[in-house]
């Protein structure tokens, strides 16, 4: 359960390697840069995901926000679901503010770091927030995709990933050596913690699609083609999160930086 | 030789009143303000002017059908409409006629009211506050930040220009997330999915949203 960062170095280094060997043809196309060379396994995995996002996760998380929010909105307190979601996130702050030390930012990883500690305390392990609406502490979004971005590593290929869904190679990579770096197993002392920490996690991942859900439903129920709109909007939403849509650091690796801003006038 | 010191006052004179004219007919369609180029604090205005309205409408408390069609209203009045639907046609614009363009544009505008319409029903009880208006390419960029319930804030850009002659916006990004963008892709597999035929599209369009 516990894995250790040595064991992990080594195949996450040869993965970033490979990664900065991948190299195929970007193209133009809705206005974004889009380089997706395995489109055709993407696609059959988007069906496959739309098929459990049907079948499981929709209507589970569909269950579970109507009974946190029904609960929420009549008492003004939290529901089930919000204290799902609160726990796991904060879960996932000490994995945060290694990544945003990584990067040379201490000024996230200061705030995030007495977050963690206030809602740990204060919020009785991570149920409420008392960091976000008394002590101006937001959460301060960041993984090792963000890390890899920093350090200068291309985005890679677009990729579907099963259940997980749309990412890159780049953030794909960074997930799996987020779960190798999280500093939550070593703070957890027993397997049944973890065990309960990776739960909530998942638990808090899933009740986000509860909380965007008509947003999810509406691209992948009502597109015209609902992989094209995934992909479009992961690529533009995850650019500007990392600050790269308009990135001018590297004009060959990334030509069409600014394509973004479309100019309907000027064809 | 003597006629020459005479014409030229009566020439420049008739060239004041065009212009006078002209000038007076230009306040006319810009809404009775005086024309000039576009700069932040009108790019900025114009957003919130607009989102007023569609605040006025959300909080109206009326029938969604009845709500669709005041936001497809709000949209013809402060967006670009021509240019959007031009825009998410792409090459196709093109190659139709101008009465099939306008009865696709036409079907466009009710399908934006729709689609944003339902999506705008989420925003009750939030708010979007403006706060400034940069230039970006030959337009401006206004940014804002909306509240959402049980959201962490967002951010909200706008892309307004006046190139068609009135200042419109023509574009609405949301954290990186870009309509243009987005709506090039939906109209072109749904061509895609009707073999290039734009008027089946328009016939579709109708009802979509």
């Amino acid at each position: 359960m516990r894995p250790s960062l040595r064991r992990m170095a080594i195949p996450a280094a040869f993965l970033i390697a490979a990664l900065a060997g991948c190299a195929s043809k970007p193209v133009m196309q809705d206005g974004i840069r889009v380089n997706d060379p395995y489109e055709a396994q993407n696609r059959q995995i988007h069906d496959f995901n739309k098929a459990v996002d049907a079948r499981l996760i929709g209507p589970v998380s569909r269950l579970a926000s109507t009974g946190g929010d029904d609960a929420a909105s009549d008492t003004g307190q939290p529901g089930a679901l919000d204290l799902v979601i609160n726990m796991g996130s904060n879960l996932s702050l000490p994995g945060k503010v290694v990544n945003s030390l990584l990067q040379g930012r201490p000024g996230p990883a200061t705030r995030n770091f007495f977050r963690f500690a206030v809602n740990s305390t204060l919020g009785i392990g991570g149920m409420f927030d008392p960091a976000g609406s008394d002590f101006g502490l937001p959460e301060e979004d960041t993984d090792f995709g963000e890390t890899l971005a920093v350090w200068g590593v291309p985005e890679g290929a677009y990729v579907e990933l099963p259940v997980l869904g749309p990412s890159t190679q780049r953030d794909a990579v960074g997930k799996v050596v987020d779960l190798a770096i999280d500093p939550m197993w070593s703070i957890l002392q027993t397997d049944r913690q973890r065990a309960l920490a990776f739960g909530l996690r998942a638990g808090a991942k899933a009740g986000d699609r509860a909380r965007f859900g008509d947003t999810v439903d509406s691209v992948l129920r009502d597109s015209a083609d609902s992989y094209a709109q995934t992909r479009l909007i992961y690529l533009m939403h995850r650019r500007h999160d990392l600050g790269e849509e308009s990135s001018d650091i590297d004009p060959y690796a990334d030509p069409y930086a600014d394509a973004a801003a479309i100019d309907p006038y000027e064809q | 030789m003597p006629t020459l010191p005479q014409s030229t006052p009566m020439n420049s004179d008739r060239r004041h009143v065009l212009a006078l004219l002209a000038g007076v007919a230009g306040g006319a369609f810009l809404g009775g303000r005086p024309a000039m180029a576009l700069d932040a604090a009108q790019a900025r205005a114009l957003i919130d002017t607009a989102l007023g309205e569609v605040y006025a409408v959300i909080n109206s408390g009326q029938q969604p059908a009845r709500m669709y069609q005041q936001f497809e209203t709000i949209f013809t009045r402060y967006a670009d409409v021509d240019i959007i639907a031009r825009s998410a046609l792409g090459p196709p614009a093109r190659q139709i006629s101008a009465g099939q363009f306008a009865a696709y544009r036409q079907a466009f505008q009710g399908y934006i009211g729709r689609k944003y319409g339902k999506r705008f029903r989420e925003f009750v009880g939030s708010r979007i506050e403006v706060n400034g208006a940069r230039p970006l390419k030959s337009f401006y960029a206004v940014t804002s930040v909306a509240y959402l319930n049980g959201r962490a804030p967002m951010e909200v850009e706008w892309h307004v220009s006046d190139k068609s002659g009135r200042d419109l916006f023509f574009n609405i990004i949301i954290e990186g997330v870009n309509m243009l963008a987005s709506e090039r892709a939906e109209i072109a597999a749904m061509l895609a999915a009707r073999r290039g035929d734009v008027a089946t599209l328009t016939k579709d369009l109708q009802q979509a949203g």
